[in-house]
């Protein structure tokens, strides 16, 4: 009732509009435009249909429904996963609203926010994370406190391995402790 | 309506919004081993903690905002689901064996939450064998031990409420609790590390802290 779909323009004709190094666009419908009136916002949707393939960079809110492989750079600006967005990408961005699946890292200044169904498989960098209660998530979460310096990414991991510590001799004081 | 029951509605963290609503029939218990494993980490700068559970939205908002730290969340109890629905228990020792890509050392603190109840013993062996060596020198691991048997098929997960404080969301679970453990048992899990605080709750649930020798 509030929004209106304008006519289909393509990604070049939008002065603001993402720009896709490399998209492979399924579907000639391309990017959608949604002017709302009596904001000047504009939100821009890829729709279900759309594969890009490449670095997305916009200076505007992008709302995406189809896939993306890649990375994806929205600096000042929310980006929301919709329901049916498939998203393979390192993700910046000011806020993140995931509903879809992303696989991924994501960074943001400002909060991500995994809702109800949504599902995130990376690690993530945020001053604020709100995970919902039907919401998937594995990896890492890293909350910087503020004032704290920024950290570099630690090399975490080590190519998987199976190690085990050879068991030694329980510490006699532990035992007497225990149950106390 | 029982008393806990009507007082749990007016226990809930109000300041966050990440968490899942408080629902009335979850139980609000006592913890006190939560804040002693806080303040082991809270002098650390940026420490790294894992999280063995399900991931909760309130425990990454509460870990973030008291510690600053770095959350990693591995959801062990769903690993445990899938081996019993694909019929194959027999291969989680050595699957929780090679499970965690993590370099040697690098957390300052692990929470295994009740997970070691509904392991049988060879994997338990193994998770315990891969947390001591995840654990960093000095580093803390916060297990929590039921005491009493239970066929109920639900695991639990622990929502922080505050430092003193955890409301227990019950969920449906593949498998139930396994052979209780003993603490003579509990210990030989860990050989490298201390207890440093052990309580027994009212609700019969063993909270232990261990420390990981220096």
């Amino acid at each position: 009732m509030w929004k209106r779909d304008e006519a289909v323009r393509p990604a070049s004709g939008q002065p603001g509009a993402p720009q896709t190094a490399a998209p492979s666009t399924a579907g000639s419908s391309g990017l959608r435009h949604e002017a709302s009136q009596g904001m000047e916002k504009d939100i821009v949707n890829i729709g279900k249909s759309i594969v890009i393939k490449g670095e997305l960079n916009g200076s505007e809110d992008l709302t995406i429904e189809g896939q993306v492989e890649g990375t994806i750079q929205l600096r000042d600006h929310v980006l929301t996963i919709g329901p049916n967005g498939r998203i393979k990408a390192q993700v910046f961005a000011k806020s993140v609203v995931v509903l879809g699946e992303v696989t991924g890292n994501v960074t943001t200044t400002d909060k991500v926010d995994i809702r109800d169904n949504g599902s995130v498989d990376g690690d993530i960098v945020s001053p604020r994370v709100a995970i919902a209660e039907g919401a998937h998530f594995r990896g890492s979460v890293d909350m910087q406190r503020k004032g704290a310096p920024a950290q570099q990414a630690q090399p975490a991991t080590k190519p998987a391995q199976a190690q085990t510590v050879p068991p030694q001799a329980a510490v006699p004081q532990a035992a007497q402790r225990v149950g106390a | 309506m029982g008393l806990l029951d009507r007082l749990a509605p007016r226990r809930s963290d109000p300041g966050s919004q990440a968490g899942p609503t408080p629902a009335p029939e979850d139980p609000v218990f006592a913890t006190k081993a939560l804040r002693k494993f806080l303040t082991s980490l809270v002098s650390r700068e940026l420490p790294l903690l894992l999280d063995l559970g399900p991931v909760v939205g309130a425990n990454v908002t509460f870990f973030g905002e008291h510690l600053g730290c770095k959350i990693f969340v591995e959801d062990i109890f769903s690993d445990v689901d899938r081996h019993v629905r694909e019929g194959k228990l027999d291969e989680l020792p050595a699957f929780l064996g090679r499970r965690f890509s993590q370099s040697d050392g690098i957390f300052d603190g692990v929470l295994c939450w009740d997970l070691f109840d509904y392991l049988d013993r060879p994997a338990a062996q193994a998770l315990a064998n891969q947390l001591t060596r995840l654990l960093r020198p000095d580093g803390a691991l916060l297990g929590f031990f039921g005491n009493t048997q239970s066929h109920d098929m639900r695991y639990t997960k622990f929502i922080i409420v505050d430092e003193v404080n955890l409301r227990y969301r019950r969920y449906p679970a593949a498998r139930g609790r396994q052979v209780i453990l003993l603490n003579r048992d509990i210990i030989r899990l860990f050989p490298m590390l201390r207890v440093t605080d052990s309580f027994l709750l009212q609700n019969n649930t063993r909270e232990i802290l261990f420390r990981k020798l220096a």
